[in-house]
């Protein structure tokens, strides 16, 4: 998301909103992405994404190999900078990576001439993620700008958090994160965030609240006692929810953990636009396929 | 024969001046030092003449912190390539970490470093002993025995010793033999698998951050340590504010302790991983620009004693991954010395008193020959052109290993001619100065 420019956002969600239109038809396919060989390469398991992924580019007639880390030669020792080599004199036109090391695509970009696209690195950035939820904003709030969004959790690990927060800040929204102070990063103010930590006080008056996934088996015992005790302190719930504004929007990037980090209710609400986020994300992914190489 | 150096400003690193003397060499010791003019060659021997007018020359430089990588990863670097690093940087010794496979905690590992010294037979290595054996901070190595077959101090760099216990008995053994104790300051708990300085870079790159702290906790308990034992302890490679302000403290309190500093750490910030550049990673993290200030106002302060370069070389196998999965270090020998001039030139120190950290201090913590030019003693010397200007590239290391986070920056100033023990070394192709 650094590297995108506010037009350069406008215009992929721009295209999301026309190719929106595909997904409901009833033969969900167009020809515009034929010949085309798009790689998904998921060092790191994903099911969403590249589910998301795989939709986006059969829609528009791509080709597509998708390649885990278990059947990669990763577990062979290969490196990445060799993967990626020889997946290059496959010529693929587009490499989707998803990885658990921050920066990977950069590293992988130095090496291959087709278009990488990062399907989320490490704890670094997860643009598309940003992307849809931008998207799927726009489309319920219609603006992004001037909006006030509060994201809940831990922030200080997770990279869909960081993505959202630099695509909400390019387009003018108001961000504040917020979550038990272990998690929320050294210096979290020079992301351009304000920092409220107790979310009863966080959520007030906002017009968005972004929940992020707890992992009890990633977090340890270090950063947080228990579940039970993270659902009470900071969980969303019927009670904190009420403190926002009245058409608040309830966001999740998945898998949620029913009773942890939201309630079931409230995931399933008529708050929740968790499920829309999951088919914009589908129209997000197509509009990037087709902007990067659909064009000639 | 007799070398005849002529004209060079050379540098008295004791009483911290700089004057234009002759050089008289014989037998590898330096055997007159004069004002120009007053030297007059005997005619039945030999005499072969430098002319150093224009240049500086120093005594030859020590790094006290290198990594050689021999035994067990010859691929890297080896004691020969090594040296010729040392050698083309200005440097006439360095004292070598024990972090090798095996690791030095032994008498054979030992000696097998210097006979591979003695093979390459350009500069002189002095092995640093581990203070545990395999560095696993459980017990202690044969201080004596090691001591005895040329160790020159111990530590554990690398992998530091864990136990405050172990670490007071490793400093009051080290007593009875004279053996300086080398700390590399790091609660490796604390660091939690970090890969870069904990801060605003850190967390916009979403990286694993080590904070300031794991390193000060450390300096803090070993000044402690250096209290409790009265034996001094050398802090390795500072690199935080509140480091510096931790030693100056002590130092002011009459704790002995004595400290060094790494050139990366007064040229270069955390900004330089933005780009998740593996070259700008090493233990401990490029800190934050005011931690790079206190590093420099120690450095003019004498809080910090030494400038060793903390020489770690990686080939691409360890350097060309994904960030996370990178080696930490980097090659240091042929940058310290510009990096340094650069300092002179800004005003953080003159450059005696620089050439002192390079120096003269380097010895007098090790207890090692070398670091003043005096008559009678070893000519270990280093010709340095200080207008020499240059842009550092891949190809011209003669380290075996090229991962320096400075390949492309423009330095000014240069080594120009190495020589230890009267033999010259290192020479610069483009010095050509006998006449």
């Amino acid at each position: 998301m650094d590297q995108l420019s506010v037009s350069d956002i406008n215009m992929i969600l721009d295209t999301a909103d026309s190719l929106m239109e595909i997904s409901s038809r009833d033969i969900k396919k167009v020809p515009t992405l034929r010949g085309k060989s798009i790689v998904n390469f998921f060092y790191e398991p994903s099911t969403r994404t590249k589910a998301s992924f795989e939709m986006a580019a059969k829609r528009l007639s791509a080709d597509t190999l998708s390649l885990s880390a278990t059947d990669s030669s990763m577990v062979k020792g290969e490196t990445l900078i060799d993967t990626a080599r020889n997946l290059q004199a496959m010529n693929p036109d587009i490499i989707i990576l998803r990885h658990s090391s921050s920066g990977a695509p950069h590293l992988l970009a130095r090496y291959v001439d087709a278009g990488i696209i990062n399907a989320g690195d490490g704890m670094h950035e997860h643009p598309t993620q940003a992307l849809l939820d931008l998207f799927t904003i726009r489309k319920k709030k219609g603006r992004i700008k001037g909006l006030k969004v509060v994201i809940i959790g831990d922030i200080a690990h997770s990279r869909v958090a960081r993505s959202d927060i630099i695509g909400l800040r390019k387009m003018g929204a108001e961000v504040t994160v917020s979550g038990p102070p272990t998690m929320i990063p050294v210096d979290a103010e020079s992301l351009g965030v304000k920092v409220v930590l107790d979310p009863a006080k966080a959520i007030k008056g906002k017009d968005v609240i972004m929940v992020l996934r707890i992992q009890l088996e990633r977090q340890g015992r270090i950063l947080f006692p228990s579940l039970r005790e993270y659902s009470i302190f900071f969980g969303l719930n019927q009670e904190l929810i009420r403190r926002a504004k009245k058409d608040v929007i309830i966001m999740h990037p998945g898998p949620i953990n029913r009773g942890v980090e939201i309630t079931g209710d409230l995931a399933d609400g008529p708050f929740s636009v968790i499920l829309d986020q999951v088919s914009n994300g589908v129209a997000i992914r197509m509009a990037l396929l087709y902007l990067l190489i659909g064009g000639g | 024969m007799i070398t005849w150096i002529k004209g060079g400003e050379v540098i008295d690193t004791h009483s911290k001046t700089k004057k234009t003397l002759d050089i008289v060499i014989k037998k590898g010791k330096i055997e007159r030092l004069l004002p120009p003019g007053n030297y007059n060659p005997p005619k039945d021997i030999d005499v072969k003449t430098i002319d150093a007018s224009g240049m500086i020359v120093t005594p030859g430089l020590i790094d006290m912190h290198v990594h050689m990588r021999e035994p067990g990863e010859e691929y890297k670097e080896t004691i020969a390539t090594g040296s010729q690093s040392a050698a083309a940087g200005g440097f006439t010794a360095v004292a070598c970490m024990p972090n090798t496979n095996p690791i030095n905690d032994s008498r054979s590992v030992t000696e097998f470093i210097l006979e591979r010294a003695r093979k390459a037979n350009l500069i002189r290595v002095y092995p640093v002993a581990a203070i545990s054996m395999g560095s696993r901070s459980e017990s202690l190595t044969e201080f004596g025995d090691l001591k005895q077959a040329g160790a020159v101090a111990v530590s554990d760099d690398g992998r530091p010793v864990t136990s405050s216990e172990l670490m007071r008995r490793a400093i009051e053994y080290a007593r009875f033999f004279g053996l300086p104790v080398i700390s590399h300051c790091e609660d490796i708990d604390l660091s939690n698998r970090g890969v870069m300085h904990e801060g605003t870079i850190s967390t916009k790159l979403g990286l694993q951050g080590i904070p300031a702290a794991s390193e000060e906790i450390m300096v803090v308990r070993e000044i402690l340590l250096a209290k409790l034992t009265g034996y001094p302890v050398h802090i390795a490679h500072v690199s935080t504010e509140g480091s510096v302000k931790f030693i100056k403290q002590a130092k002011e309190e009459g704790i002995s302790v004595t400290s060094e500093t790494a050139p990366h750490y007064f040229s270069l910030d955390h900004r330089a991983v933005i780009d998740f550049d593996t070259n700008a990673k090493m233990y401990p993290p490029l800190r934050e620009p005011r931690d790079v200030k206190a590093i420099r106002r120690g450095l003019s302060q004498g809080v910090i004693d030494v400038i060793a370069t903390d020489h770690a070389p990686h080939s691409p196998i360890e350097k060309d991954v994904e960030f996370d999965k990178a080696a930490f270090g980097i090659i240091g020998l042929e940058t310290a010395l510009p990096l340094t001039l650069a300092l002179v030139r800004e005003g953080v120190m003159d450059l005696p008193e620089a050439i002192a950290k390079l120096s003269y201090n380097p010895a007098s913590i090790l207890s090692i020959k070398g670091g003043i030019i005096e008559e009678g003693k070893e000519a270990d010397l280093t010709i340095i052109d200080l207008n020499k200007e240059y842009v550092v590239e891949k190809e011209s290391f003669r380290s075996k290993s090229h991962n320096s986070p400075f390949v492309g920056v423009e330095m000014k100033g240069k080594a120009v001619l190495t020589m230890v023990g009267g033999g010259i070394v290192w020479e610069s192709d483009e010095f050509n100065p006998r006449s």
